[in-house]
């Protein structure tokens, strides 16, 4: 293994460009868990992106927040204008591992990491987050909700370094993130949901449903027709349309189905008049 | 390399991806931050990076640099610290092995939070894991800590 430590951005997509095998690193919180066991990983060339001060941070922009890439889950929460504005990020940020993690652990590596359990991401895709990608090409901003097009498959390509997230800053009336884990304390998601009610109507985010954290367009679609739903197993076709949950070691593919709807149901009823 | 530890710089020849708890116990003998489950799980190997607790097992060598690494020999130059005071007069350890990184996060926490109360107590020591089961003792002690913190003791 060799480790690259560039510090500044140009010299990091300079590296990544001459050597796009490499692997950009920040928290390190799921790579280094896995280095110990995972021999193959000692033969590759990572770029510590720890010395880049200009991704630190975060900063408001014409009502919009921009996290630079070294954004950590506690930077996030110690921001109380986050906690009032975008107050999921600080549920699911609270969620993610413990405090040790959650002062590591960086927004953009959750999303760079692309694991479809990533708590993370889910709640920056319900806020309808742009990713902003870096080369020497030049910049690319895409939005996260198209960004994943397989398990651990992304539209970044390998010389792009993801340099900041942006979350427009649009006004939420409902805001819902469910974590389901086998406890409380510590769990990878079984079944996680994140719900917003924007301006343009129900967006509905769903992480370890299916091989990527995915936008469900079709509950979107039924909770914004008024349709009545009578229960939550009315709601167990339309979730099959959007994702496809898998049995493994964590769960079962039925139960994540019908918990999804349950969550759905039930968090949903007191604010959609539809529901019986 | 070069490294911050407890307030004294350390050079240390080691490749830049070693897990900072490796450099701590093998290479320079600090044998207080103990390795548990190497997995990123536990957390007997608490540390603090710029006075946040991380995970000394999971965090490579080449992030701590440039960084102030505060480890249990450091949290006080006597072993004089609130908490350990507290965790001393109400006998908290049992068998002892994951209390240096309990002791971390709970200075931590009273750093940001200084008077937690049990639900702030619960999200931040919930990274640290008590095989003994100590963690009624924890949470007094850190009620205790907050006591002789405000009262005026380090």
């Amino acid at each position: 293994m060799s480790v690259l430590r560039p510090t500044t951005i140009d010299e990091a997509v300079a590296v990544l460009s001459a050597q796009p095998e490499a692997i950009p690193i920040a928290g390190g919180t799921d790579l280094m868990v896995h280095w110990p066991h995972r021999l193959e990983l000692h033969e590759k060339t990572f770029v510590d992106l720890s010395r880049l001060t200009a991704l630190r941070g975060l900063r408001w922009q014409d009502g919009d927040l921009v996290m630079g890439a070294l954004t950590t889950y506690w930077d996030v929460l110690l921001d109380e204008q986050i906690g009032r504005r975008f107050p999921l990020l600080h549920r699911a940020a609270r969620q993610v591992g413990a405090v040790q993690i959650q002062t590591r652990g960086t927004w953009a590596g959750n999303v760079g990491n692309g694991s479809p359990a990533a708590d993370g991401v889910a709640v920056l895709m319900a806020y309808d987050a742009m990713v902003e990608l870096t080369s020497v090409r030049g910049v690319d901003v895409v939005p996260l909700r198209d960004f994943y097009t397989g398990y651990k498959i992304s539209h970044r390509t390998p010389d792009q370094l993801i340099t900041a997230i942006r979350l427009p800053g649009i006004p939420y009336r409902t805001q819902i993130f469910e974590k389901v884990g086998a406890r409380k304390a510590q769990a990878i998601s079984k079944i996680g949901v994140a719900m917003v009610e924007a301006p343009g109507g129900w967006v509905v985010v769903a992480n370890s449903m299916a091989p990527t954290i995915r936008r469900c367009r079709a509950v979107e679609a039924v909770l914004n027709s008024g349709h009545p739903i009578s229960s939550p197993e009315a709601l167990h076709d339309t979730i099959l349309q959007d994702v496809h949950p898998i049995d493994d070691l964590r769960s079962t593919g039925e139960y994540r189905v019908r918990v999804m709807a349950r969550l759905l149901y039930h968090d949903l009823r007191e604010h959609i008049a539809a529901f019986s | 390399m070069q490294l911050l530890i407890n307030g004294a710089l350390h050079d240390v020849d080691v490749s830049a991806e070693m897990p900072l708890l490796w450099v701590l116990r093998d290479v320079l003998g600090m044998t207080g931050t103990k390795f548990g489950c190497g997995m990123s799980l536990c957390g007997a190997c608490t540390v603090h990076l710029d006075g946040r607790p991380i995970r000394s097992c999971t965090t490579p060598v080449s992030a701590a640099t440039g960084k102030a690494i505060t480890t249990i020999e450091g949290l006080d130059a006597e072993g004089d610290h609130p908490v350990q005071r507290a965790w001393q007069e109400l006998n908290v350890p049992q068998c002892g092995y994951c209390q240096s990184g309990q002791l971390m996060s709970a200075a931590a926490l009273l750093e940001t939070t200084p008077h937690p109360t049990d639900a702030d107590i619960d999200a931040a020591m919930e990274g640290n894991i008590c095989r003994c089961g100590t963690y009624v003792r924890i949470r007094k002690a850190i009620k205790r800590a907050a006591d002789i913190k405000a009262g005026g003791g380090r």
